[in-house]
């Protein structure tokens, strides 16, 4: 309990040093940004955005960094991340609301289904080391080295195209209106497929390795020697025996690539225009929308401590050595 | 049973010179030097590295046009006097590649020096000086390891107006040493109560002295693999930062042939070769940086090597699978014990051999 305790302390920690780092960011840069800010929209900015543009930036009063530091403050703990102004009156906690549910939809399903894969492929690599299958880590780790927006590239220019099946960007059919119909949930499961497909590909491998590496050090230990002078069968000792004590730094790996999803795919969403989280960063870098960015930052970053966080309890529950150091 | 000589220099690498007096030293010295590139994959990875820093350096010189220079030759496939083809202000790719192989490779290790220059000294530091230093350091290295990088990376670049390749290398680097720092702190942890550092302390020499002569030649291994995953890291970050567009597009790097590429439909147009040859070499050279991370790994624990042939026939034609720690045993026919000890009084297991099939030495030793 103590152990989880002083995790929690060090993650809330964290968590106000990723949130003081998004609040001087903004002030480090240099010169006016308001004026280029205003100059490039040449007039079509409302009043209330540039206002909340000079508070962003803390070049609005001659308040000193303090006041604007509690300010801040407050405003994060009133849910309150400024207005975005590439979708101007809508707040970006609502901007960023809508498009969060696509990543972590997308993103979730193929990191879940690319983590079993991996690990199972990887008990068996390294199970029958010697085998054909130490023969598919060259080729994975080869797949593993494209960037995942060059397969994303690749893969729309083969499979995708004109009266193909796979839609080559966008979450759903222009005409359709998002609502839990069969119209829509067709349309939106055929359009993340080759998304899904690209993110597969490439993060397979990373749990292949590693489950692989972990399974030839646990076949060496003893008790896995007396597993097989009882004569237990081949199989049990692979699964029960091997398997189960080599999974735990896979599983805790999962508990933190759960934080990535929501961060990690960026540009798989922004190749195929997929309406989730990265591809708004996206366009809020392209329109140099800097509380919308900020407010991404912010998700992303929280999203990553919460995962750290469970895959601390995920640990602490698979593992009683950790129980009884604490 | 005879065990090669060359599997004990791999088990006792200082007990080889020894076990063979008669050889010559020099001939013994190269090949202990030598050893971590006769590992396939190292070598492999070595070359193709080697390669690219050669392109490099030689790059802008043999790029056959200016990749700026425009030409008629609008979209043109790959042909002779464009090997990769043309983009669409008939640009040459192959001279855009070549060109932009330098800021690339500029950049990876740019970032890869600065974060393992941090690494080092925060992590060495902190796992050797313990205390109050340990606890403030480590806290350090666990914020910058949890906070997402890349979307940091996107956040703080294109903050500068016009990013240029040192403030893309510097904020990689400077985001990027965490994992590093952590790695070696544990290695310093293990390392500093052990019975050399105890003597060399003991007979009073300095605490830099100890930490540059004694801790830092045994964390050479952790470091250069960290070396080598954070180019890997920086490298993909670097094309990913120019690809959406926040580094300046006026510097050629793959990145940016894909930011026009993907910028100028190239897909819509069938254009493959726009940005085929750009992705390749990016995967290439992330393949040969996994290669020789691979190649270190398996230099440092030799459990991780694979050995090509684990099945082997015996003398009755009987398929028998070596594993490591195991002595195979022929188990389609199963022996009573007695008429083991019928057929085999007085020695049960001699020459090797097990019920009359051939025992193999243990794997790691077949190599």
């Amino acid at each position: 309990m103590k152990y989880l305790l002083q995790r929690i302390a060090f993650y809330l920690f964290t968590a106000w040093a990723a949130l003081t780092l998004n609040f001087v960011i903004p002030r480090m840069i240099p010169g006016d940004p308001v004026k280029s800010m205003i100059s490039r929209f040449q007039g079509q900015m409302d009043p209330d955005a540039i206002e909340s543009l000079y508070v962003l930036f803390g070049i609005d009063k001659q308040a000193g960094i303090w006041d604007q530091y509690v300010d801040y403050w407050g405003q994060l703990f009133r849910g309150d991340l400024g207005l975005s102004f590439t979708s101007f009156p809508s707040p970006v906690s609502e901007v960023i609301g809508t498009s969060v549910w696509w990543t972590v939809l997308l993103v979730g399903i193929t990191t879940a289904l690319s983590f079993a894969i991996g690990t199972g492929l990887g008990v068996l690599a390294g199970w029958r080391r010697g085998s054909w299958i130490d023969g598919l880590l060259p080729a994975t780790t080869f797949l593993s080295s494209v960037p995942y927006f060059w397969l994303g590239l690749v893969a729309i220019a083969l499979l995708a195209g004109p009266g193909s099946f796979f839609p080559s960007s966008g979450g759903y059919e222009p005409g359709l209106v998002p609502a839990f119909d069969q119209y829509f949930i067709p349309s939106a499961i055929q359009h993340s497929l080759l998304p899904a497909f690209t993110i597969l590909i490439s993060s397979v491998s990373g749990w292949i390795l590693s489950m692989r590496n972990m399974m030839v050090t646990v076949a060496a230990e003893d008790y896995i020697t007396v597993a097989h002078a009882k004569g237990l069968p081949e199989r049990r000792v692979a699964l029960s025996y091997a398997a189960r004590n080599a999974l735990l730094p896979n599983v805790s790996g999962f508990a933190l690539s759960l934080g990535f999803i929501v961060g990690g795919t960026l540009l798989v969403e922004i190749v195929f225009s997929y309406p989730g989280l990265g591809y708004l960063l996206f366009r809020a870098v392209g329109a140099k929308d800097y509380p919308l960015m900020q407010g991404i930052f912010l998700v992303i970053t929280i999203s990553v401590l919460l995962a750290n966080l469970l895959a601390d309890v995920v640990y602490m529950l698979l593992d009683p050595r950790t129980r009884k150091e604490g | 049973m005879t065990i090669p000589t060359s599997s004990i220099d791999q088990v006792i690498p200082g007990e080889g010179a020894m076990a063979q007096p008669d050889t010559a030293p020099a001939a013994k010295a190269k090949r202990q030097r030598l050893r971590f590139v006769a590992n396939g994959k190292a070598a492999t990875g070595l070359i193709m590295l080697a390669i690219y820093c050669v392109l490099a350096i030689i790059g802008p010189w043999i790029a056959p046009y200016d990749p700026d220079a425009r030409s008629n030759d609008l979209l043109a496939p790959p042909s002779a006097a464009h090997w990769f083809g043309t983009t669409h202000l008939g640009q040459d790719v192959l001279s855009q590649i070549l060109v932009g192989t330098r800021g690339v490779m500029l950049v990876g290790l740019t970032a890869g020096l600065v974060a393992t220059v941090l690494s080092v000294l925060i992590g060495v530091t902190a796992g050797f000086l313990g205390g109050a230093f340990d606890e403030a350091l480590s806290a350090l290295s666990n914020v910058f390891l949890v906070i997402p990088a890349l979307p940091l990376i996107i956040i703080v670049a294109s903050s500068f107006t016009t990013a240029g390749d040192v403030v893309v290398a510097l904020t990689i680097g400077f985001t990027s040493w965490a994992w590093g720092a952590r790695v070696l702190r544990a290695q310093t942890l293990s390392l500093r109560r052990r019975d050399y550092v105890e003597a060399s302390r003991a007979t009073g020499e300095s605490t830099w002295r100890i930490i540059l002569f004694e801790i830092l030649p045994n964390l050479t291994a952790i470091i250069a693999s960290g070396f080598v995953g954070t180019v890997i890291f920086a490298v993909m970050s670097e094309i990913t930062l120019a690809f959406i567009g926040i580094s300046s597009i006026s510097s050629w790097n793959w990145g940016t042939i894909l930011f026009w590429a993907q910028s100028q439909q190239a897909l819509a147009q069938g254009a493959w070769w726009w940005f085929v040859p750009a992705g390749l070499a990016i995967a290439l050279l992330g393949t040969a940086l996994s290669l020789i991370n691979f190649g270190i790994d398996e230099f440092v624990s030799p459990r991780l090597r694979s050995s090509g042939k684990s099945k082997v026939k015996t003398a009755s034609g009987q398929t028998v699978r070596m594993r490591v720690g195991f002595t195979p045993v022929l188990a389609s026919r199963p022996v009573r014990a007695t008429q083991v000890a019928r057929s085999y009084p007085a020695a049960p297991v001699s020459n090797g051999k097990v019920n009359g099939a051939h025992v193999a030495p243990r794997k790691e030793e077949v190599k």
